[in-house]
């Protein structure tokens, strides 16, 4: 039986134009569909979930953000999760963001804190290790597996060119990865069922920004692609080492 | 002041990562004026070697309990060697190490990090760090606001500068906090060329077929010292191991040269791969989007393609070197 918090964020739908308002200084969110980001939704909270259906226990996911993040959070009841809270906080800097759910886990003692390996729009990778320094849990990123036996867990997570397998027991903090868990798609049941499930709105926690965007800017156009004849593969061998320099 | 790194090792060596933290690093002590300092872990020997990329002091914290990973005592070597080395800023590579060591030594410093730089940092009036973000799709400029800056740094973005100095090589002794964490097992499938480390990616698709068919693709890699790849898909059928996987929702990577074959070019796939400096896309359809992408293209069958490819590189290497 064990108290299992997801942490989910908000992310634009992997599809979305990715454009810039504001003098390039905002992401422009016009038109943009939200979706939870897909390492929480597919990886973290569905483990969340089996793990619960197997052992018993408790799913409570939490997002840091405003109101317009509820959609999503009723997206993960619909999947499946028990309960919600939302810390009404901004969210753009990870180290504030740490800060919130680390305050929050502190008053709520979960035993285990799953969160995606990172966000698919600022890539940060940051937010859940440092929720673990400051709980001072031990943290295992990356992982690809979880297994809990009691309060004991086995946990496979991927390195450079191979995988550690790493022992460590409740209360602890996981970034999943691919290979965690299968996605779900919410039934009718579930997304009626969300519909009462309790999402309760917690005032943001006193802290500071350690970073700040200043400005966005887009690649520079690749210039076009130039073609080679099936027939006459030398050809990119020759320019892919004298023009490109690549080889 | 110092400007300090963190040198991730693998097998007891320093890793291809390490020197681009290192050679990261040191171009920035240039231009700030302050000595380059790394801190490695464990087991480890070839110190010396950072002193080619500008490191002029390495605090080797050699305690027997650090060749295993564990970032939460590597997080608190760090600091201390921050502390005593009165560091301002602090570089990792953006890789597996980076990704998890870096994130508790900011809280622990209470330091602004930025993940994924792709250039040094601006210092003129502030410190601000350019970063990937959206997947490859964009860019960011971060301003670090705190005392302590950290960085860790995309592999593959910054060009290499050699300067040579003499790497110091200091005995560092810290006390480690007790951890409830423990490394069972190492399962290294070393005979791979990590796929963030390698400057040769061939990727394939669907357009494949089947798990059968992957020998030419190997063996194209093979020939060119390159790591392989796949589609999502491809990892999902299970055709394909799913650290194989690039793209948005896989590992994002920037080879010099990204063989893309009988791969759509999905933008979730391309997010995953744009950083590459030179795209080859090979595809049977010539409206494959991947051609938008691509610096130099082949409308063909790979299965013809391919193994003609091989031969030719074959035969290039046979003659280069
Ligand atoms: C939320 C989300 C996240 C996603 N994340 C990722 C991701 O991270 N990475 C990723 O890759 N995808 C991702 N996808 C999936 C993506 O949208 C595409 O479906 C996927 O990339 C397509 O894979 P493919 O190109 O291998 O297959 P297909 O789209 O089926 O393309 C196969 C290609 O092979 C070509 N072909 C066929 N036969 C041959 C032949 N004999 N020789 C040469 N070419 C041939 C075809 O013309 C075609 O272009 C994601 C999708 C979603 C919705």
């Amino acid at each position: 039986m064990n108290k299992i918090l997801v942490c989910i964020s908000k992310a634009p739908d992997t599809t979305s134009k990715i454009s810039f308002a504001d003098g390039n200084t905002k992401f422009d969110e016009n038109g943009v569909q939200f979706i939870i980001n897909p390492f929480d939704e597919w990886f973290a909270l569905v483990r969340g979930l089996e793990l619960k259906e197997a052992n018993g226990g408790n799913v409570t996911v939490l997002n840091v953000g405003g109101a317009d993040n509820d959609p999503i959070i009723r997206k993960a009841l619909a999947i499946g999760a028990d309960d919600a809270v939302r810390i009404d906080a901004k969210t753009d800097d990870a180290l504030y963001v740490a800060k919130q759910i680390a305050a929050y886990a502190k008053q709520n003692s979960f035993d285990l804190l799953l969160f995606g390996k990172e966000t698919i729009d600022y890539n940060g990778s940051q937010v859940a290790g440092m929720v673990a320094e400051l709980m001072n849990l031990p943290y295992v990123s990356l992982a690809s597996k979880l297994d809990m036996n009691g309060n004991n867990a086995t946990i496979e997570r991927e390195i450079e060119g191979g995988v550690e397998v790493i022992e460590t027991s409740t209360p602890f903090i996981l970034s999943a990865a691919k290979g965690m868990a299968e996605a779900r798609i919410p039934n009718m049941r579930g997304i009626m069922a969300a519909r009462t499930k309790p999402l309760t709105v917690v005032p943001a926690f006193e802290a500071t920004n350690s970073t700040k965007i200043k400005s966005f800017t887009m690649p520079p156009a690749k210039s076009s692609c130039k073609y080679v004849d099936a027939a006459n593969v030398e050809e990119l061998v020759s320019l892919l080492h004298n023009e490109a320099k690549a080889i | 002041m110092s400007i300090l790194i963190y040198a991730d090792s693998s097998n007891g060596h320093l890793t291809k990562n390490a020197f681009e933290a290192a050679n990261y690093a040191s171009q920035l002590a240039q231009k700030t004026g302050d000595k380059a300092v790394a801190v490695v872990t464990g087991n480890v020997s070839g110190l010396d070697q950072l002193g080619k990329f500008g490191i002029s002091k390495v605090l080797h914290v050699a305690n027997a309990e650090l060749n295993n990973f564990d970032p939460q005592k590597i997080a608190h070597a760090i600091a201390e060697a921050a502390k005593a080395e009165n560091s301002s800023v602090i570089v990792f590579a953006h890789d597996y190490s980076g990704k998890s060591v870096a994130p508790f030594l900011a809280a622990k410093l209470d330091a602004g990090l930025v993940t994924g730089a792709i250039a040094l940092p601006n210092t003129d009036g502030g410190f601000t760090v350019k970063k990937s973000v959206f997947s490859g799709k964009a860019f960011a400029e971060v301003e670090v606001l705190t005392p302590i800056k950290i960085i860790s740094v995309l592999p593959n973005a910054i060009a290499k500068i050699e300067n040579n100095v003499t790497a110091e090589i200091v005995d560092y002794t810290v006390s480690l906090p007790s951890t409830n964490l423990k490394v069972k097992e190492i399962k290294k499938e070393s005979s791979e060329l990590s796929l963030t480390e390698a400057d040769i990616v061939v990727s394939a698709g669907r357009g494949l077929k089947g798990p059968e068919n992957w020998g030419m693709i190997e063996e194209l890699a093979h020939v060119l010292g390159a790591a392989t790849a796949c589609s999502r898909p491809v990892a999902d059928i299970g055709w394909r191991p799913h650290h194989e996987h690039v793209g948005q929702t896989g590992l994002a990577i920037r080879p010099n040269l990204y063989f893309a074959i009988g791969i759509s070019g999905a933008i979730q796939h391309l997010a995953g791969v744009n950083g590459s400096k030179i795209i080859v896309a090979i595809n049977t359809d010539a409206e494959a989007p991947f051609f938008k992408a691509a610096d130099y293209g082949i409308v063909g069958d790979a299965f013809d393609v391919v193994p003609k490819l091989i031969d030719a590189f074959k035969k290039f290497k046979a003659a280069n070197n």
